[in-house]
């Protein structure tokens, strides 16, 4: 794999025009399995994730939970949450998922994103922030289903998980998946994970006694490069809130592509139409207006 | 309205006739105080702080050289519910002041039927019953008490964010913030235009305070009326039997 070809820009945030170059090579889209199923809670991604891109320390907050903390920040983008569910027979499943951006391939942080150039989509299905172009205006935040872009008061602009695209783009591995000891990470082509995914959700289902076992990728926002095996995919809610229908609130879509260019064509009328006014009609005058001057006159002024 | 307003607004008029003056010469009207002046202003900078630096939030590919004015992206969107919020205010006393003379009238369903000859240029002297204000200033200051409400509650939420609110609340005030923001727009040119070049003399009301007779005869003839108990319509005659033309 070239790094310059994973690299290729496939969508920009409030950008007029198509990306520079997109559709010249052709790219695999990459994927970040995650098997919830053999996952062991050890939190090694979320130090090797803080390491590597060298985050300042962030505080701990205890919640009764193992949980490092409630939820991701904008220097911790990398949280493995722990739920416990209790079963029909009284006993307790512990669940624990690793949460980060899920990579959409139709974002809804791009779309709600009015900064130009603030956010990227590579043709390799990464979804980068772009600090330098970021305006800080949050709305990104009110665009992502999985509540992950988060803000930092004192650059005023927000942060999230990269999927190392920095790494990616060297052909290298993200920085979590090298640290997982278990194989409860992998890395490779979306088609590769997902057949891995869905080899493991059937031997789930087979061999284990998982019958409701599966993968989750929702279709809702065109699928997620990052995938989970689920002990029970009926109901990805009991995994740390994780949506079962994932969707970008319709407004960002009407806000896009109607108000913006039809609206603010229409708001334009006024000065338009003003200027028409002026000279078709022309001024209303205080009266009484000096007299015209007389008709053989008129043509010459 | 309350006395308490009534109040509140004559002492404002009143401390603000000390701090400065209107002089009214021959053959002008008072129309604007100094207190009514100093809100129309502020209102105004406020106005433009606040849709300069938002334009770089709506649409940063086609504006992002207004940012640089307040110093960067990051900060023009600091900086801009603050805008907002002194817009807000100073709007607030304005309408608090102008709540009487802004009061629809039929009068003014009667200029708003008559719209299109006036805006067409057809009629030169406005209809006879037409006040201190007409059915067409009244109605853009009501857009603009009703664009200032939708302003504030969803700025609000903007402003407080996805946490606090829901990211579904913030989504959709995101495009009634917008919207309010786009039809002021639109009537900001219509203003602007009206007040100067559109009508000329009208400008003056709000920088000295005063507007010549023949200005008040012609667009507002009832207050004319109202004030120096002439007739307007003779008063015009009367001028132009004595050669009188306004500039």
């Amino acid at each position: 794999m070239s790094d310059r070809k994973t690299l290729q820009i496939k969508q920009i945030s409030g950008h007029s025009g198509n990306a520079p170059g997109y559709g010249v090579q052709r790219d695999a889209e990459v994927c970040k399995l995650v098997d919830t199923t053999i996952c062991i809670g050890c939190k090694a991604c979320e130090v090797a994730c803080v390491e590597w891109n060298d985050m300042p320390f962030a505080t701990t907050m205890f919640d009764n939970t193992y949980q490092t903390m409630p939820e991701t920040r904008w220097n911790f983008w990398n949280l493995i949450k722990f739920n416990e569910h209790p079963r029909e027979d009284g006993t307790v499943q512990w669940l624990m998922r690793k949460d980060q951006c899920m990579h959409c391939a139709d974002p809804g942080c791009l779309r709600a994103c009015p900064a130009d150039g603030a956010i990227v989509q590579y043709a390799n299905g990464i979804v980068d922030f772009q600090q330098e172009n970021c305006i800080g205006c949050e709305f990104c935040v009110s665009g992502c289903p999985f509540d992950i872009p988060k803000f930092n008061p004192a650059t005023k602009k927000v942060y999230k998980c990269t999927l190392c695209s920095d790494r990616v783009g060297q052909g290298l591995e993200p920085a979590c998946i090298k640290a997982c000891p278990t194989g409860c990470l992998k890395f490779g082509t979306k088609d590769d994970m997902k057949y891995v995914a869905e080899e493991r959700a059937k031997q789930l289902r087979e061999n284990f006694g998982f019958e409701k076992a599966g993968v989750y990728d929702p279709q809702s926002i065109g699928g997620t490069h990052v995938v989970y095996v689920l002990h029970d995919a009926s109901d990805p809610e009991r995994y740390g809130g994780l949506p079962a229908n994932p969707v970008i609130p319709w407004s960002y879509t009407i806000w896009k592509w109607l108000f913006k260019p039809v609206l603010g064509t229409f708001a334009l009328f006024g000065l338009v139409g003003v200027l028409f006014h002026y000279v078709t009609v022309g001024p209303r005058r205080a009266q009484p207006e000096p007299p015209l001057k007389e008709e053989g006159d008129v043509h010459r002024g | 309205m309350s006395t308490a307003v009534e109040r509140f607004d004559d002492k404002a008029r009143e401390t603000f006739d000390r701090i400065g003056h209107t002089e009214v010469h021959v053959g002008e009207l008072l129309r604007h105080r100094v207190y009514t002046r100093f809100l129309h202003w502020m209102v105004a900078l406020f106005f433009f702080l606040a849709l300069f630096s938002g334009f770089g939030i709506y649409l940063p590919w086609l504006f992002r050289w207004f940012t640089p004015i307040f110093g960067g992206g990051p900060l023009a969107r600091a900086m801009h519910p603050w805008f907002g919020l002194g817009f807000v205010i100073f709007f607030g006393l304005q309408t608090l002041n102008w709540i009487k003379p802004m009061t629809w009238t039929q009068a003014d369903s009667r200029w708003m039927r008559n719209i299109k000859q006036t805006v067409g240029g057809k009629e030169k002297m406005d209809p006879p019953d037409t006040g201190f204000f007409n059915g067409g200033q009244k109605l853009q200051f009501w857009e603009i008490v009703a664009g200032s409400i939708l302003y504030l509650i969803t700025g609000i939420i903007l402003w407080i964010g996805a946490d606090t609110f829901g990211r579904w609340t913030v989504a959709v005030s995101y495009v009634l913030h917008d919207l309010s923001a786009l039809v002021m727009l639109g009537g900001i040119f219509i203003h602007i235009y009206l007040s100067t070049i559109g009508e000329p003399g009208t400008f003056h009301a709000m920088t000295r305070g005063t507007v010549s007779e023949a200005w008040a005869w012609t667009f507002h003839p009832a207050w004319y009326k109202e004030i120096t108990g002439r007739n307007p319509e003779q008063a015009c005659e009367e001028a132009r039997r004595r050669g009188e033309f306004s500039k």
